[in-house]
């Protein structure tokens, strides 16, 4: 239990930053230049907390819980995934509720942190960035009652354990393909990525996820890119879950074909980046409907 | 009915010979040129002498093809604004104002342009103290009041390295009501300093009014100093410039498109194409060895020649990128991704284009088919040469079309012509200016028409230098643009018409 524990811990905290680099340097290939070091991302981190913060007079303790929260959160909802074959180190049933929950939890603070600045840009950012979540949270509770009712559990952990030992050959087939690429777009805009939003943007007007974070500096800062990280790899694990094989009986084997899978994702995010333009901003939620009809139409396929 | 006065591009106008004409006459010969489809090219004042009665004069096109009208009428307190009539002429009529002190009663929009002090007299036409510098964006703005409506400032400090400029937005929601932009942070008083002139230093001044406009503005430098002394210039210099005029186009051109891929996220063609900028820049540093073309232009030739080995050099690097460029433009104007964030944003009517005398791309966007280089052509220009690119659809996609098209036009132009360079002298030497004249150069830079309107006094010095970059039209434009627009999708409509700053302030 607490091998587990450490492991999951320190596969979140360790491998998630470089999540990051591996998407950046795969654009910056397929764009033709060299781009920076696998490495950059934790140089970013170590670079941003050694520094001081500027605060402005008008915020509140709101702004400062708004960075607290948004790391706390993907720790803690990291507990209750299986990373491939290594199982969850805490799960009851019904977490999956919680999972989601948690995610809005960070988003309502970082939404709350954003307006306490009094910013028009944040306020933008945050409207936006409450608008779309809405429209991308019920893909997430169909997809979970595919898998639960796949697995006959209300229980992360093996709803996935399930998925491992079901491969894609089964009846569910179809089901789980759609609803993979669901978890897949669902993953993309929620880490504001291409085509939903733009992290390398310095745009103020035409951002998202960016722009409800402009006041924060330092190790504020720092706290959002590392929990932002950190999602991406939490919600990119739900998808490499879908394709990983079943446990070898080896926890480190397991851990290693696991974030093998991940970098792989990652690869693949920065190919999606570098091949498609962003979506116009009111085309987003057509694209979050469109994709919530097709987890409905997944569960429909296995109600049948 | 007006008497007839022409006048051709890098021509030459006595002042005797252009009659005085009473306010009301010149008003309705301006107003009936106008809706007689005249294009209004300039409209300013002129003070000869602090004591003398301002005048006022107006350059349009006239009937005849390749040919302009100019009236002029004495400039008295009150007179009538053109606006209501000709918007064309709104922007005119508010720097007279506040240039003059002397505003225009009636007008709808008689706001600051530049925000400097009044140029001669004691009298703001706003009533601010004229001893002191006005603060620029200090003015009344446009609101949109409701409890929905929400009011978003950007700039003048902006997050990109970009020039200086405010930008207000009455927003519903996402939606942009009214877009108001103030600009004359980068006001340098060029137009002033050119008074008296031709100085020493005046061409450095004049190529660096719009640094990305270096040869297209040097190149109208010269045909106005060129039509005063009736000097022609020769065809080897004629061919050079229109070569850099031509690189200059295509580096601006390159950079915009890849810009956009920037803006829409789509990194292939922004990372080729901010290379392939840097290639065409390099290319005219071969020339004359800055890379936005200082130095090379001046009036009566150029000052660079291009011996037969850098030629071929030349034409070696062309034939390099050429294969780049176009690979870089398909890939963007070919991903449905791209094509579905371009098409249909930031739409311009082509009423609103005429209305707003719109020109260059985004005039050529909106189906107006108004090219200086074909329009009036100087050599080694001509109608048949330059093909006339125009779009339809007025939106983002099609100003970054016509930029596409232009790019292959300029691209076969300068092959073509430096394959075909003629053979002899580089510059023709220039007499002294003739007293009392009046002479217009006209250029199709790379954003639009560019207008150099000169006039000289007894001595043959500038009495007045009147400077139209193509981004003091098209900045209206912009604000059209947005209307009713989303406002995320702003800085893509910005790019698209990618203005000048400096260009609008002088």
């Amino acid at each position: 239990m607490i091998i587990r524990l450490l492991l999951h811990f320190l596969l979140l905290a360790g491998l998630s930053p470089l999540l990051i680099g591996v998407i950046t340097r795969t654009k910056a290939i397929i764009a033709g230049r060299q781009g920076a070091p696998l490495w950059q991302p934790y140089r970013d981190l170590r670079r941003l907390f050694g520094k001081d913060m500027v605060l402005s007079s008008t915020t509140t303790w709101v702004f400062r819980a708004g960075p607290v929260v948004g790391i706390a959160v993907p720790l803690i909802a990291a507990l209750l995934i299986p990373f491939g074959a290594v199982g969850a180190p805490l799960s009851f049933s019904g977490d999956l509720v919680l999972f989601v929950y948690l995610f809005g939890l960070a988003r309502f603070f970082t939404v709350l942190a954003a307006l306490d600045t009094g910013s028009s840009f944040e306020g933008m950012g945050a409207a936006r960035e409450a608008t779309f979540s809405c429209l991308a949270e019920p893909t997430l509770f169909v997809a979970f009652i595919v898998l639960a009712r796949i697995s006959g559990s209300f229980t992360l952990d093996t709803m996935f354990k399930t998925l491992l030992a079901n491969n894609l050959q089964t009846v569910y087939g179809v089901s789980l393909v759609l609803t993979a690429i669901c978890l897949f777009i669902i993953l993309l805009a929620e880490n504001s990525r291409i085509p939903f939003d733009d992290p390398n943007t310095h745009l103020e007007l035409t951002m998202i996820h960016e722009v409800m974070v402009l006041d924060h500096s330092g190790p504020d800062f720092g706290l959002i890119l590392y929990g932002a990280a950190m999602k991406l790899m939490v919600m990119g694990t739900l998808v490499v879950n879908f394709i990983m094989p079943p446990s070898t009986g080896d926890l480190f084997v397991d851990a290693a074909f696991y974030t093998a899978a991940l970098l792989a994702l990652a690869v693949g995010i920065g190919l999606v980046e570098s091949g498609m333009a962003r979506l116009r901003l009111l085309k987003v939620p057509q694209l979050l409907i469109g994709t919530s009809l097709l987890s409905f139409f997944a569960l429909v396929l296995l109600l049948r | 009915m007006t008497p007839e006065i022409a006048l051709t591009n890098g021509g030459r106008l006595p002042l005797a010979a252009i009659p005085v004409l009473p306010f009301p006459e010149f008003a309705s010969g301006v107003i009936d040129l106008i809706r007689h489809s005249a294009t209004p090219i300039a409209y300013f004042a002129d003070q000869p002498a602090p004591e003398a009665p301002p005048e006022l004069f107006a350059v349009l096109t006239a009937a005849t093809p390749g040919t302009f009208t100019v009236l002029r009428s004495r400039l008295a307190p009150g007179f009538t604004s053109l606006t209501t009539r000709a918007p064309q002429l709104h922007l005119f009529e508010r720097e007279i104002a506040e240039q003059y002190g002397i505003a225009a009663s009636d007008h709808p929009w008689l706001k600051p342009v530049r925000f400097h002090s009044v140029w001669h007299g004691t009298t703001d036409a706003w009533g601010r103290d004229p001893g002191r510098h006005p603060q620029p964006g200090v003015m009344d703005f446009f609101r949109v009041e409701g409890a929905e409506i929400h009011e978003v400032g950007v700039g003048p400090v902006h997050a990109g390295i970009i020039e200086p400029g405010h930008f207000r937005f009455q927003c519903f929601g996402e939606k942009v009501l009214h877009l108001e932009i103030s600009l004359g942070y980068q006001h340098r008083g060029i137009e002033r300093l050119l008074l008296g002139g031709p100085w020493p230093q005046t061409p450095s001044q004049i190529e660096t009014m719009a640094g990305d406009t270096t040869v297209g503005h040097m190149t109208a430098y010269s045909l106005v100093l060129e039509g005063l002394t009736g000097t022609v210039a020769p065809p080897r210099a004629q061919a050079l410039r229109a070569v850099a005029l031509e690189l200059e186009r295509l580096a601006n051109h390159v950079g915009d498109i890849g810009a956009l891929a920037g803006d829409v996220g789509f990194l292939p063609t922004a990372s080729y194409c901010g290379r392939l900028r840097g290639d065409y820049l390099n290319m005219t540093a071969a020339i004359c060895g800055s890379r936005f073309g200082r130095g090379l232009v001046r009036p009566g030739g150029v000052l660079f020649d291009l011996e037969p080995a850098r030629q071929a050099r030349l034409l070696q690097t062309l034939a390099d990128i050429v294969p780049n460029t176009r690979g870089a433009l398909s890939l963007f104007f070919e991903a449905p991704s791209v094509l579905g964030r371009l098409e249909g944003v930031g739409k311009v009517l082509t009423d609103d284009a005429l209305g707003l005398g719109l020109v260059g791309v985004a005039a050529r966007a909106c189906g107006l088919d108004c090219d200086t280089r074909r329009a009036f052509p100087v050599a080694p220009y001509t109608t048949e040469n330059v093909p006339a690119i125009t779009e339809a659809s007025g939106d983002v996609f099609a100003r970054a079309r016509v930029r596409q098209r232009e790019i292959e036009h300029a691209l076969a132009f300068v092959r073509q012509a430096l394959e075909n360079l003629p053979a002899g002298p580089i510059a023709t030497p220039l007499t002294a200016l003739p007293a009392d004249t009046l002479a217009l150069g006209l250029v199709e830079g790379w954003r639009g028409r560019l207008a150099h309107i000169a006039l000289t006094d007894a001595q043959g010095r500038f009495r007045r230098y009147k400077v139209i970059d193509p981004s003091f039209f098209n900045w209206s434009g912009l604000a059209m643009a947005l209307r009713d627009e989303q406002i995320s999708d702003f800085p893509l409509c910005n790019k698209s018409f990618n203005l000048s700053y400096c260009g609008f302030d002088l």
